[in-house]
Protein backbone atom coordinates (compact mmCIF):
# COMPACT_ATOMS: atom_id res chain seq x y z
CA UNK A 1 0.00 0.00 0.00
CA UNK A 2 1.44 3.35 -0.97
CA UNK A 3 1.74 5.85 1.89
CA UNK A 4 0.89 9.35 0.81
CA UNK A 5 1.29 12.44 3.00
CA UNK A 6 -2.52 12.73 3.08
CA UNK A 7 -3.08 9.15 4.25
CA UNK A 8 -0.34 9.57 6.89
CA UNK A 9 -2.04 12.77 8.04
CA UNK A 10 -5.39 10.95 8.30
CA UNK A 11 -3.84 8.12 10.32
CA UNK A 12 -2.06 10.55 12.65
CA UNK A 13 -5.28 12.54 13.16
CA UNK A 14 -7.22 9.33 13.90
CA UNK A 15 -4.54 8.24 16.40
CA UNK A 16 -4.59 11.61 18.15
CA UNK A 17 -8.38 11.55 18.40
CA UNK A 18 -8.29 7.95 19.67
CA UNK A 19 -5.95 9.09 22.44
CA UNK A 20 -8.44 11.69 23.62
CA UNK A 21 -11.56 9.84 24.80
CA UNK A 22 -13.25 11.11 27.94
CA UNK A 23 -10.78 9.91 30.54
CA UNK A 24 -11.40 12.58 33.11
CA UNK A 25 -13.14 10.23 35.52
CA UNK A 26 -10.08 8.08 36.22
CA UNK A 27 -8.95 8.71 39.80
CA UNK A 28 -5.19 8.50 39.36
CA UNK A 29 -4.92 10.30 36.04
CA UNK A 30 -7.48 13.05 36.25
CA UNK A 31 -7.97 15.84 33.74
CA UNK A 32 -6.11 14.28 30.83
CA UNK A 33 -8.73 15.01 28.18
CA UNK A 34 -9.28 18.52 29.55
CA UNK A 35 -5.54 19.09 29.54
CA UNK A 36 -5.00 17.86 26.00
CA UNK A 37 -7.92 19.80 24.57
CA UNK A 38 -6.92 22.95 26.47
CA UNK A 39 -3.35 22.55 25.22
CA UNK A 40 -4.46 21.98 21.64
CA UNK A 41 -6.76 25.00 21.59
CA UNK A 42 -4.52 27.42 23.50
CA UNK A 43 -2.11 28.32 20.67
CA UNK A 44 -4.97 28.94 18.22
CA UNK A 45 -6.82 31.16 20.69
CA UNK A 46 -4.27 33.97 20.48
CA UNK A 47 -3.56 35.62 17.13
CA UNK A 48 -0.05 36.69 18.16
CA UNK A 49 1.07 33.13 18.83
CA UNK A 50 -0.85 31.70 15.88
CA UNK A 51 0.56 34.10 13.26
CA UNK A 52 4.13 33.77 14.49
CA UNK A 53 3.90 29.95 14.37
CA UNK A 54 2.56 30.01 10.82
CA UNK A 55 5.32 32.47 9.88
CA UNK A 56 7.97 30.03 11.17
CA UNK A 57 6.59 27.39 8.81
CA UNK A 58 6.42 29.89 5.95
CA UNK A 59 10.02 30.93 6.48
CA UNK A 60 11.09 27.30 6.63
CA UNK A 61 9.36 26.71 3.30
CA UNK A 62 11.01 29.79 1.77
CA UNK A 63 14.45 28.67 3.01
CA UNK A 64 13.95 25.08 1.83
CA UNK A 65 15.96 22.08 3.05
CA UNK A 66 17.11 21.64 5.76
CA UNK A 67 15.57 24.74 7.40
CA UNK A 68 12.08 23.52 6.49
CA UNK A 69 12.35 20.94 9.27
CA UNK A 70 15.15 22.35 11.46
CA UNK A 71 13.12 25.44 12.40
CA UNK A 72 9.97 23.47 13.39
CA UNK A 73 12.12 21.04 15.42
CA UNK A 74 14.05 23.81 17.20
CA UNK A 75 11.03 26.00 17.90
CA UNK A 76 8.99 23.68 20.20
CA UNK A 77 12.09 22.68 22.15
CA UNK A 78 13.08 26.29 22.79
CA UNK A 79 9.46 27.25 23.40
CA UNK A 80 9.29 24.54 26.07
CA UNK A 81 12.50 25.91 27.56
CA UNK A 82 10.81 29.33 27.72
CA UNK A 83 7.77 27.73 29.36
CA UNK A 84 10.05 25.99 31.85
CA UNK A 85 11.71 29.32 32.66
CA UNK A 86 8.28 30.83 33.27
CA UNK A 87 7.24 27.96 35.53
CA UNK A 88 10.50 28.12 37.48
CA UNK A 89 9.93 31.83 38.01
CA UNK A 90 12.76 33.19 35.85
CA UNK A 91 11.75 36.72 34.94
CA UNK A 92 11.82 37.61 31.26
CA UNK A 93 11.23 41.33 30.76
CA UNK A 94 9.25 42.51 27.76
CA UNK A 95 7.63 39.20 26.90
CA UNK A 96 4.71 40.77 25.03
CA UNK A 97 7.10 43.05 23.15
CA UNK A 98 9.19 40.01 22.24
CA UNK A 99 6.14 38.19 20.92
CA UNK A 100 5.06 41.18 18.87
CA UNK A 101 8.63 41.53 17.58
CA UNK A 102 8.58 37.88 16.55
CA UNK A 103 5.57 38.46 14.30
CA UNK A 104 7.17 41.58 12.81
CA UNK A 105 10.57 39.99 12.18
CA UNK A 106 9.31 36.59 11.00
CA UNK A 107 6.71 38.24 8.75
CA UNK A 108 9.32 40.62 7.37
CA UNK A 109 11.85 37.90 6.56
CA UNK A 110 9.16 35.98 4.67
CA UNK A 111 8.06 39.14 2.84
CA UNK A 112 11.61 40.04 1.83
CA UNK A 113 12.64 36.37 1.32
CA UNK A 114 15.67 36.71 3.57
CA UNK A 115 18.01 33.71 3.37
CA UNK A 116 20.48 33.93 6.25
CA UNK A 117 22.74 30.98 7.13
CA UNK A 118 20.87 28.10 8.78
CA UNK A 119 22.46 28.74 12.16
CA UNK A 120 21.34 32.37 12.19
CA UNK A 121 17.79 31.49 11.07
CA UNK A 122 17.60 28.85 13.82
CA UNK A 123 18.93 31.30 16.42
CA UNK A 124 16.35 33.93 15.45
CA UNK A 125 13.41 31.52 15.68
CA UNK A 126 14.76 29.91 18.87
CA UNK A 127 15.10 33.30 20.55
CA UNK A 128 11.50 34.21 19.74
CA UNK A 129 10.35 30.74 20.80
CA UNK A 130 11.53 31.47 24.36
CA UNK A 131 9.21 34.52 24.53
CA UNK A 132 6.23 32.50 23.25
CA UNK A 133 6.91 29.67 25.69
CA UNK A 134 7.39 32.01 28.63
CA UNK A 135 4.09 33.76 27.94
CA UNK A 136 1.87 30.88 26.89
CA UNK A 137 3.35 27.65 28.17
CA UNK A 138 2.48 28.25 31.81
CA UNK A 139 -1.28 28.81 31.53
CA UNK A 140 -2.64 25.51 32.82
CA UNK A 141 -6.43 25.47 33.31
CA UNK A 142 -7.74 24.36 36.72
CA UNK A 143 -8.00 20.59 37.06
CA UNK A 144 -6.26 19.80 33.79
CA UNK A 145 -3.41 17.30 33.48
CA UNK A 146 -0.15 19.23 33.13
CA UNK A 147 1.49 16.69 30.83
CA UNK A 148 -1.39 16.32 28.39
CA UNK A 149 -1.78 20.12 28.38
CA UNK A 150 1.91 20.48 27.53
CA UNK A 151 1.62 17.80 24.87
CA UNK A 152 -1.44 19.43 23.31
CA UNK A 153 0.25 22.83 23.38
CA UNK A 154 3.36 21.52 21.65
CA UNK A 155 1.42 19.47 19.07
CA UNK A 156 -0.83 22.41 18.23
CA UNK A 157 2.21 24.66 17.79
CA UNK A 158 3.82 22.04 15.56
CA UNK A 159 0.66 21.76 13.47
CA UNK A 160 0.64 25.54 13.03
CA UNK A 161 4.20 25.27 11.68
CA UNK A 162 2.91 22.57 9.34
CA UNK A 163 0.15 24.92 8.12
CA UNK A 164 2.84 27.50 7.33
CA UNK A 165 4.92 24.89 5.52
CA UNK A 166 1.86 23.72 3.55
CA UNK A 167 1.08 27.30 2.49
CA UNK A 168 4.76 27.73 1.71
CA UNK A 169 4.77 24.80 -0.72
CA UNK A 170 3.24 27.10 -3.35
CA UNK A 171 6.38 29.25 -3.12
CA UNK A 172 7.93 27.43 -6.06
CA UNK A 173 5.35 28.87 -8.45
CA UNK A 174 5.27 32.43 -9.77
CA UNK A 175 1.87 33.29 -8.31
CA UNK A 176 2.47 31.19 -5.18
CA UNK A 177 5.61 33.15 -4.42
CA UNK A 178 3.58 36.36 -4.32
CA UNK A 179 1.00 34.66 -2.06
CA UNK A 180 3.70 33.56 0.41
CA UNK A 181 5.33 36.97 0.46
CA UNK A 182 1.94 38.62 0.94
CA UNK A 183 1.23 36.25 3.84
CA UNK A 184 4.55 37.27 5.39
CA UNK A 185 3.63 40.92 4.93
CA UNK A 186 0.29 40.31 6.61
CA UNK A 187 1.98 38.70 9.61
CA UNK A 188 4.40 41.64 9.88
CA UNK A 189 1.56 44.18 9.79
CA UNK A 190 -0.32 42.21 12.46
CA UNK A 191 2.93 42.19 14.46
CA UNK A 192 3.04 46.00 14.30
CA UNK A 193 -0.47 46.05 15.73
CA UNK A 194 0.56 43.66 18.54
CA UNK A 195 3.58 45.86 19.25
CA UNK A 196 1.38 48.94 19.45
CA UNK A 197 -0.85 47.10 21.93
CA UNK A 198 2.15 45.87 23.94
CA UNK A 199 3.62 49.36 24.21
CA UNK A 200 0.31 51.14 24.85
CA UNK B 1 -12.35 6.20 -1.15
CA UNK B 2 -13.68 3.31 0.92
CA UNK B 3 -10.61 3.52 3.17
CA UNK B 4 -11.25 7.21 3.77
CA UNK B 5 -14.85 6.50 4.81
CA UNK B 6 -13.69 3.65 7.07
CA UNK B 7 -11.08 5.93 8.65
CA UNK B 8 -13.62 8.74 9.08
CA UNK B 9 -16.05 6.29 10.72
CA UNK B 10 -13.40 4.99 13.11
CA UNK B 11 -12.38 8.54 13.98
CA UNK B 12 -16.02 9.44 14.69
CA UNK B 13 -16.39 6.44 16.98
CA UNK B 14 -13.18 7.39 18.77
CA UNK B 15 -14.49 10.92 19.38
CA UNK B 16 -17.63 9.58 21.03
CA UNK B 17 -15.84 6.93 23.12
CA UNK B 18 -17.46 6.34 26.49
CA UNK B 19 -15.79 7.75 29.60
CA UNK B 20 -13.54 5.40 31.56
CA UNK B 21 -15.13 5.17 35.03
CA UNK B 22 -12.26 3.62 36.91
CA UNK B 23 -10.01 3.68 39.91
CA UNK B 24 -6.83 3.27 37.89
CA UNK B 25 -8.18 2.08 34.56
CA UNK B 26 -11.12 -0.29 34.74
CA UNK B 27 -12.02 -2.04 31.52
CA UNK B 28 -14.45 -4.47 33.15
CA UNK B 29 -12.51 -7.39 31.61
CA UNK B 30 -10.19 -8.05 34.54
CA UNK B 31 -6.77 -7.06 35.83
CA UNK B 32 -4.78 -8.05 32.74
CA UNK B 33 -6.80 -5.75 30.50
CA UNK B 34 -6.78 -3.03 33.16
CA UNK B 35 -2.98 -3.18 33.00
CA UNK B 36 -3.05 -2.77 29.22
CA UNK B 37 -5.45 0.15 29.52
CA UNK B 38 -3.28 1.73 32.21
CA UNK B 39 -0.34 2.04 29.81
CA UNK B 40 -2.52 3.32 26.99
CA UNK B 41 -4.15 6.09 29.03
CA UNK B 42 -1.18 7.14 31.16
CA UNK B 43 0.62 9.82 29.16
CA UNK B 44 3.95 9.41 31.00
CA UNK B 45 4.03 5.69 30.20
CA UNK B 46 2.76 6.05 26.67
CA UNK B 47 5.24 8.80 25.83
CA UNK B 48 8.24 6.85 27.06
CA UNK B 49 7.17 3.79 25.07
CA UNK B 50 6.71 5.90 21.94
CA UNK B 51 10.02 7.73 22.48
CA UNK B 52 11.96 4.52 23.14
CA UNK B 53 10.36 2.83 20.12
CA UNK B 54 11.16 5.79 17.87
CA UNK B 55 14.75 5.81 19.11
CA UNK B 56 15.14 2.07 18.59
CA UNK B 57 13.49 2.21 15.17
CA UNK B 58 15.79 5.02 14.07
CA UNK B 59 18.80 2.86 14.85
CA UNK B 60 17.68 -0.12 12.78
CA UNK B 61 16.18 -3.56 13.12
CA UNK B 62 18.74 -4.98 15.60
CA UNK B 63 18.14 -2.12 18.04
CA UNK B 64 14.38 -2.39 17.49
CA UNK B 65 14.32 -6.12 18.27
CA UNK B 66 16.42 -5.77 21.42
CA UNK B 67 14.52 -2.72 22.67
CA UNK B 68 11.22 -4.58 22.20
CA UNK B 69 12.58 -7.20 24.61
CA UNK B 70 14.55 -4.97 26.99
CA UNK B 71 11.88 -2.34 27.64
CA UNK B 72 9.05 -4.68 28.79
CA UNK B 73 11.43 -6.96 30.73
CA UNK B 74 12.95 -4.03 32.60
CA UNK B 75 9.41 -2.69 33.13
CA UNK B 76 8.42 -6.05 34.67
CA UNK B 77 11.45 -6.09 36.99
CA UNK B 78 10.81 -2.50 38.03
CA UNK B 79 7.12 -3.22 38.51
CA UNK B 80 7.74 -6.27 40.68
CA UNK B 81 10.14 -4.30 42.85
CA UNK B 82 7.67 -1.42 42.85
CA UNK B 83 4.83 -3.54 44.23
CA UNK B 84 6.83 -3.74 47.47
CA UNK B 85 8.11 -0.18 47.40
CA UNK B 86 6.60 3.18 48.22
CA UNK B 87 6.62 5.69 45.40
CA UNK B 88 9.61 8.01 45.78
CA UNK B 89 8.95 11.73 45.71
CA UNK B 90 11.49 12.04 42.89
CA UNK B 91 9.78 9.35 40.79
CA UNK B 92 7.79 11.73 38.53
CA UNK B 93 10.97 13.72 37.89
CA UNK B 94 12.85 10.55 36.94
CA UNK B 95 10.10 9.15 34.71
CA UNK B 96 9.75 12.53 32.97
CA UNK B 97 13.54 12.64 32.47
CA UNK B 98 13.44 9.33 30.61
CA UNK B 99 11.11 10.48 27.85
CA UNK B 100 12.74 13.92 27.65
CA UNK B 101 16.10 12.23 27.12
CA UNK B 102 14.77 9.68 24.64
CA UNK B 103 12.78 12.39 22.79
CA UNK B 104 15.86 14.61 22.55
CA UNK B 105 17.94 11.76 21.14
CA UNK B 106 15.23 11.07 18.57
CA UNK B 107 15.06 14.76 17.61
CA UNK B 108 18.85 14.96 17.29
CA UNK B 109 18.92 11.61 15.42
CA UNK B 110 22.08 10.70 17.33
CA UNK B 111 24.00 7.76 15.89
CA UNK B 112 23.83 5.67 19.05
CA UNK B 113 25.02 2.09 19.03
CA UNK B 114 22.65 -0.75 19.90
CA UNK B 115 23.98 -1.07 23.47
CA UNK B 116 23.19 2.58 24.17
CA UNK B 117 19.63 2.19 22.85
CA UNK B 118 19.10 -0.91 25.00
CA UNK B 119 20.52 0.94 28.03
CA UNK B 120 18.00 3.75 27.50
CA UNK B 121 15.21 1.15 27.17
CA UNK B 122 16.30 -0.65 30.35
CA UNK B 123 16.55 2.55 32.42
CA UNK B 124 13.18 3.76 31.11
CA UNK B 125 11.55 0.38 31.76
CA UNK B 126 12.93 0.10 35.29
CA UNK B 127 11.87 3.63 36.28
CA UNK B 128 8.38 3.40 34.79
CA UNK B 129 7.90 -0.09 36.21
CA UNK B 130 8.92 1.22 39.62
CA UNK B 131 6.28 3.92 39.24
CA UNK B 132 3.63 1.43 38.05
CA UNK B 133 4.07 -1.02 40.92
CA UNK B 134 3.07 1.26 43.81
CA UNK B 135 0.17 2.79 41.83
CA UNK B 136 -1.26 -0.53 40.64
CA UNK B 137 -1.10 -2.39 43.95
CA UNK B 138 -3.44 -0.07 45.93
CA UNK B 139 -5.84 -0.16 42.98
CA UNK B 140 -5.95 -3.95 43.36
CA UNK B 141 -4.72 -4.91 39.90
CA UNK B 142 -1.32 -6.23 41.11
CA UNK B 143 0.85 -8.67 39.17
CA UNK B 144 -1.75 -9.60 36.53
CA UNK B 145 -2.19 -5.93 35.79
CA UNK B 146 1.57 -5.55 35.57
CA UNK B 147 1.76 -8.39 33.06
CA UNK B 148 -0.98 -6.69 31.05
CA UNK B 149 0.98 -3.45 31.19
CA UNK B 150 4.22 -4.99 30.00
CA UNK B 151 2.36 -6.84 27.24
CA UNK B 152 1.08 -3.50 26.01
CA UNK B 153 4.57 -2.00 26.31
CA UNK B 154 6.11 -4.90 24.37
CA UNK B 155 3.54 -4.92 21.57
CA UNK B 156 3.59 -1.14 21.17
CA UNK B 157 7.40 -1.03 21.12
CA UNK B 158 7.61 -3.85 18.61
CA UNK B 159 4.95 -2.46 16.27
CA UNK B 160 6.21 1.11 16.35
CA UNK B 161 9.95 0.44 16.24
CA UNK B 162 9.61 -2.06 13.37
CA UNK B 163 7.55 0.46 11.37
CA UNK B 164 10.11 3.20 12.02
CA UNK B 165 13.02 0.92 11.13
CA UNK B 166 11.34 0.18 7.79
CA UNK B 167 11.04 3.85 6.82
CA UNK B 168 13.15 4.80 3.84
CA UNK B 169 11.92 8.18 2.66
CA UNK B 170 13.64 11.29 3.99
CA UNK B 171 10.46 13.06 5.02
CA UNK B 172 9.35 10.01 7.02
CA UNK B 173 12.54 10.16 9.05
CA UNK B 174 12.09 13.92 9.50
CA UNK B 175 8.57 13.28 10.84
CA UNK B 176 10.10 10.90 13.41
CA UNK B 177 12.55 13.59 14.52
CA UNK B 178 9.74 16.13 14.79
CA UNK B 179 7.76 13.66 16.95
CA UNK B 180 10.83 13.27 19.17
CA UNK B 181 11.13 17.02 19.58
CA UNK B 182 7.45 17.25 20.56
CA UNK B 183 7.89 14.54 23.21
CA UNK B 184 11.01 16.21 24.61
CA UNK B 185 9.35 19.64 24.61
CA UNK B 186 6.30 18.32 26.48
CA UNK B 187 8.63 16.77 29.06
CA UNK B 188 10.58 20.01 29.48
CA UNK B 189 7.34 21.83 30.28
CA UNK B 190 6.43 18.99 32.64
CA UNK B 191 9.61 19.67 34.66
CA UNK B 192 8.22 23.13 35.31
CA UNK B 193 4.83 21.80 36.40
CA UNK B 194 6.52 19.32 38.73
CA UNK B 195 8.52 22.16 40.25
CA UNK B 196 5.37 24.23 40.70
CA UNK B 197 3.44 21.40 42.33
CA UNK B 198 6.38 20.74 44.68
CA UNK B 199 6.60 24.35 45.89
Amino acid sequence: MKTTPFSLFLRTAALLVALTPALALAHQEAGQATGLLAGLTHPVSGMDHLLAMVAVGLWGAVLGQPAIWVLPVAFPLMMALGGLMGLLGFPLPGVEIGIAASAIVLGAVVLTEQRPPLMLATLITAMFAIFHGHAHGAELPEGASALTYSLGFVISTGLLHAVGILIGTVHGRQFGRKVVRAAGGGVAIAGLFFMWKALA
Amino acid sequence: MRKIWTGAGATGLAIFAAPARAHLASTGFGDFYDGIAHVLITPEDLLVVIAAALLAGQRGTAAARLAALALPLAWLVGGLVGTRWQLMSTQPLLTTSTFVLAGLMVALDRRLNVAAVVTVAVIAGLLHGLANGPTMTPAGIGVQGLIGAISAVGVLTLLLSSQIAALTRDWHRIAVRVAGSWIAASGLLMFGWLYQSAT
